[in-house]
């Protein structure tokens, strides 16, 4: 579904991604992990061009997304996006942020976006919070509006750029398991995590990414119970 | 003390009409500055180089040079320049407008650009387009800051616009002067406009006050 071939991104003179080079599989689910500054949220935002990639190529279902006159709009429907910070908008109910996008970028009909979007805060859970305002709810349960307002979009493919890191320890469970239901569901999905359990139990694939460049990738089994290289050794000697 | 309230009665008429005068002027020139200072404020924020940097130029002259010296410029220069005449009024209008543009594009560039990133980052990642997200999304928020520094704008304009007296446009100070002349005291006169002038500043500091109650509220 997803194809990078030789992506690089430097922010100035600054080479952030070094030859990046992966796919991702209709269905799979794969994990990025690496220490603080390798690059992972970089990699991640090109590949909704959040970034634009100073060189190399991302094909999305075959079409070159990075070519100067890609459709990026096309791109966005079908690519959504969780941020660590969830990015609600704080002035519109929970049923308004679900609706908005879909009713405004898809002109879907507000009823048939609103029974989506019931539907869908049925799925996190958050049913009764429908008209409350994002500044109300806790943590953990804005982020799972934030991820049901980035599916109400139907997309192919969900990011997930560190969806646990801001939410006090015990509201990482209930985002997380909204995500697995998701993985379990078929969805597609690319995350940067810190949660190596996550990893070790829902992936199917992990990157391990360190200075800007693909260091390892492998199965979690293998990567977490046997690492090749020295650096992913040693990053999992610290984060275990 | 030589306190005489009572020889400035028969022209109250008079000063009271200035109150229409400068309000006339005061609103019109408000509105237009809001409106040029929206657009000049979308420059800012745009992304084209070249008048973003005409914006800021705009924006840099006419906050840094004196305010009656553009009032003065506009309606001395414009007949010497052109041959047109320009009246007092127009000229009042056309300063205190584009004066007070230059003013309100800083205040809502400054108010959308304190709107969290991250606003515009999701609206873009949902696929909103450039007008429905800055409409819908980013100036809904910035109304929070922009609104109560705009009144304040409006509050300085409103105090400002006797100013105008210098190019003999009949406003509320004007007045104030003319009648001093004519009674051959100063004093009194001025503390009557005086006193309009803070009752206006009041009304619009109250009607700011309620804005912001309501911003609050809202959230
Ligand atoms: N907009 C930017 N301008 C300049 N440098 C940037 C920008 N965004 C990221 N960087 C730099 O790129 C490098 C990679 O950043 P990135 O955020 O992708 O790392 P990360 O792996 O997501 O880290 P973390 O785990 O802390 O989120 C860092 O050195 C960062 O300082
Ligand atoms: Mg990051």
């Amino acid at each position: 579904m997803i194809k990078v071939e030789h992506l690089h991104k430097s922010f100035g003179k600054t080479e952030v991604l070094t030859d990046l080079n992966t796919s991702i599989e209709k269905g799979e689910v794969l994990t990025i992990i690496g220490p603080s500054g390798s690059g992972k949220s970089t990699f991640l935002r090109c590949i909704n061009l959040l970034e634009q990639p100073t060189s190399g190529h991302i094909y999305l279902n075959g079409e070159d997304i990075t070519k100067p006159n890609a459709d990026t709009l096309k791109l966005r429907k079908q690519v959504g996006m969780v941020f660590q910070h969830f990015h609600l908008f704080p002035h519109m109910n929970v049923l308004d942020n679900l609706t908005y996008a879909p009713m405004t970028v898809k002109g879907t009909a507000k009823k048939e976006a609103q029974s989506l979007a019931r539907d869908l805060l049925f799925k996190v859970g958050l049913s009764e919070k429908e008209d409350a305002y994002p500044s109300s709810l806790s943590g953990g349960q804005k982020q799972r509006v934030a991820i049901a307002r980035a599916l109400a979009m139907e997309p192919e493919l969900m990011l997930f750029d560190e969806p646990t890191s801001a939410l006090d320890p015990e509201m990482v469970k209930e985002v997380l398991d909204v995500i697995k239901d998701l993985a379990h569901g078929g969805m597609t999905l690319a995350v940067v995590t810190h949660e190596m359990g996550f990893a070790k139990e829902v992936a199917d694939r992990v990157i391990f990414m360190d200075q800007g460049m693909i260091v390892e990738e492998s199965n979690p089994k293998k990567f977490f119970e046997k690492p090749e290289t020295v650096r992913a050794q040693s990053f999992l000697d610290k984060v275990l | 003390m030589n306190l005489d309230f009572t020889q400035i009665v028969p022209y109250i008429p008079f000063m009271l009409e200035g109150i229409w005068v400068t309000l006339q002027f005061v609103i019109i020139a408000i509105i237009f500055g809001f409106i040029l200072g929206s657009i000049i404020a979308l420059v800012k924020i745009g992304k084209f180089p070249i008048l973003r940097f005409l914006a800021d130029a705009y924006t840099s002259i006419f906050r840094g040079t004196p305010l009656i010296l553009q009032l003065m410029l506009i309606y001395y220069a414009v007949p010497q320049l052109t041959g047109y005449d320009i009246s007092p009024f127009l000229s009042a209008i056309l300063t205190f407008g584009l004066n007070s543009s230059a003013y309100v594009s800083e205040i809502i560039r400054a108010g959308i650009q304190a709107v969290d990133k991250g606003q515009k980052e999701a609206a873009e990642a949902l696929g909103i387009p450039y007008r429905p997200m800055m409409f819908k999304i980013i100036l809904p928020q910035a109304m929070k800051n922009i609104l109560p520094a705009l009144m304040n704008e409006f509050i300085t304009l409103t105090k400002e616009s006797a100013l105008v007296s210098v190019i003999s446009y009949l406003d509320l100070m004007r007045r104030a002067q003319v009648v001093g002349s004519d009674i051959y005291r100063n004093f009194e006169p001025l503390m009557f406009v005086g006193l309009i002038y803070y009752c206006l500043v009041m009304i619009l500091t109250l009607i700011g006050k309620y804005v912001e109650k309501r911003l609050r509220t809202s959230d």
